[in-house]
């Protein structure tokens, strides 16, 4: 049955030497990527039956430049975002349940909310995965500060699947999927634009929000959110 | 031989007639008031709010204005409505360039006016860095009466023949335009 279906497991079996890393979360699964192995790992998932994403829903990308570093760039239980000056702090009347082997039990760590944390959703459900290097670590490790990101969801199975694939700043070049998906065209040409993330491959690889004489890549942390470049006028 | 006009023989006073002239550029005024076409340059959500003013309920057609157009040869005022980006600018001065004197041009939202809640590298702080501005309407949408407002302050200055001439920019902004908008400084 395609619900009982483990991603996860299917492409580990399936791309050893592809797959970095696994993630479920209450039916969401995310597979870590390498990027030579992107365009194989899409066409299989494209084209065979018990997976069958036909429908590349979003491609993104992320920048994890200050991920980690920043309090607002991370809240965790134990140290949430601050609030803003008009809020009081709520309290929190949640309680979620633990399932498998962990049932009923509190954990001595956790903070009001007993939320779990991804790690130990993944590390409790699922087949044994390669654990995902946090990305603090992983960003300042070489080769890892963005991330292009694809939600792929499949009609006829009504899964969706999420696809990361870390790239580094300085030679950040990626497959296009655009052979696989018509839909990545506008999508790459938008990552493109906003990150930088070059795409090998794309039919007509130009600046789609932002114009040609436009320097840099504005959407990474490291540009300056509010430098202008006018084509007229002053720079205000 | 050319016949001599009237003036010529003599028999008309030309210098007590500037009644006429005065009495014809009001009358000009008069009619540039009440019939507006204006050139709807709609960008952002702002568009929401021209539609309705122009729409039946707030009725903009009862002050002659009832017509878009969407040719800058044929239309006299610019309502630039909406966030204006630094790839659009070109665009608007383009087609500002393009409209027949007389023209004026309406900075519709906070926007346009000022660059509103933006600050970042996409957009214009304020058309009236670009293009001359000659009203303009604060609100973020703007309410309609607020539109209505700014549109009768137009006629007035249809009325009087004013026209602003050179993008002013900032300085010229009407007071309540000049206060910061970043948030942490009205806290």
């Amino acid at each position: 049955m395609s619900e009982n279906l483990s991603l996860s497991a299917l492409m580990q079996e399936q791309f050893p030497q592809w797959v970095l890393g696994t993630h479920q979360y209450r039916g969401d699964e995310t597979l870590l990527i390498k990027r030579e192995g992107l365009l194989e790992v899409c066409r299989f998932l494209r084209d065979d039956p018990r997976t069958a994403f036909n429908f590349l829903m979003d491609l993104t990308c992320v920048d994890y430049l200050t991920f980690g570093k920043r309090l607002e760039s991370m809240p965790t239980t134990a140290t949430p975002s601050p609030l803003p000056y008009f809020m009081k702090p709520k309290p929190v009347t949640e309680q979620w349940e633990r399932t498998g082997d962990r049932a009923g039990t509190i954990r001595a760590g956790d903070r009001a909310g007993n939320i779990l944390s991804g790690e130990e959703v993944s590390a409790a459900a699922g087949p044994p995965t390669e654990e995902v290097p946090r990305a603090a670590e992983r960003a300042a490790a070489d080769g890892a500060r963005l991330e292009v990101v694809y939600h792929l969801y499949s009609h006829t199975r009504t899964r969706r699947l999420r696809l990361k694939v870390p790239v580094g700043a300085a030679d950040a070049v990626v497959d296009s999927v655009t052979g696989l998906w018509k839909a990545a065209d506008w999508f790459e040409r938008e990552v493109w634009d906003m990150f930088g993330v070059r795409f090998e491959g794309h039919p007509n690889l130009k600046r789609i929000l932002m114009y040609e004489p436009f320097d840099g890549h504005p959407l990474r942390k490291d540009y300056p959110v509010n430098k202008r470049q006018p084509l007229l006028g002053p720079t205000n | 031989m050319a016949a001599l006009t009237a003036m010529e023989r003599g028999l008309v006073d030309v210098s007590r007639l500037s009644w006429m002239t005065t009495k014809l550029e009001a009358a000009l005024g008069w009619a540039r008031k009440y019939s507006i076409f204006q050139y709807p340059f709609v960008t952002a959500c702002c568009g929401m709010e021209y539609m309705a003013t122009a729409c039946s309920h707030y009725d903009v057609d009862r002050f002659g204005a009832g017509f878009p157009r969407f040719s800058p040869r044929q239309a006299d005022v610019l309502f630039v409505v909406g966030t204006v980006s630094h790839k659009l600018a070109p665009v608007l001065k383009r087609v500002y360039d393009q409209m027949v004197e007389p023209k004026w041009v309406v900075a519709f939202g906070v926007c346009t006016c000022t660059g509103g809640f933006y600050d970042n590298y996409a957009t214009v702080m304020g058309i009236d860095t670009i293009i001359p501005v000659d009203i303009y309407i604060p609100g973020c949408p703007p309410r309609p009466e607020n539109v209505l407002d700014g549109l009768m302050k137009l006629q007035e200055k249809m009325q009087h023949g004013v026209k602003a001439t050179l993008p002013q920019g900032p300085s010229a902004r009407p007071a309540e335009l000049l206060a910061s908008h970043r948030p942490e400084e009205h806290l």
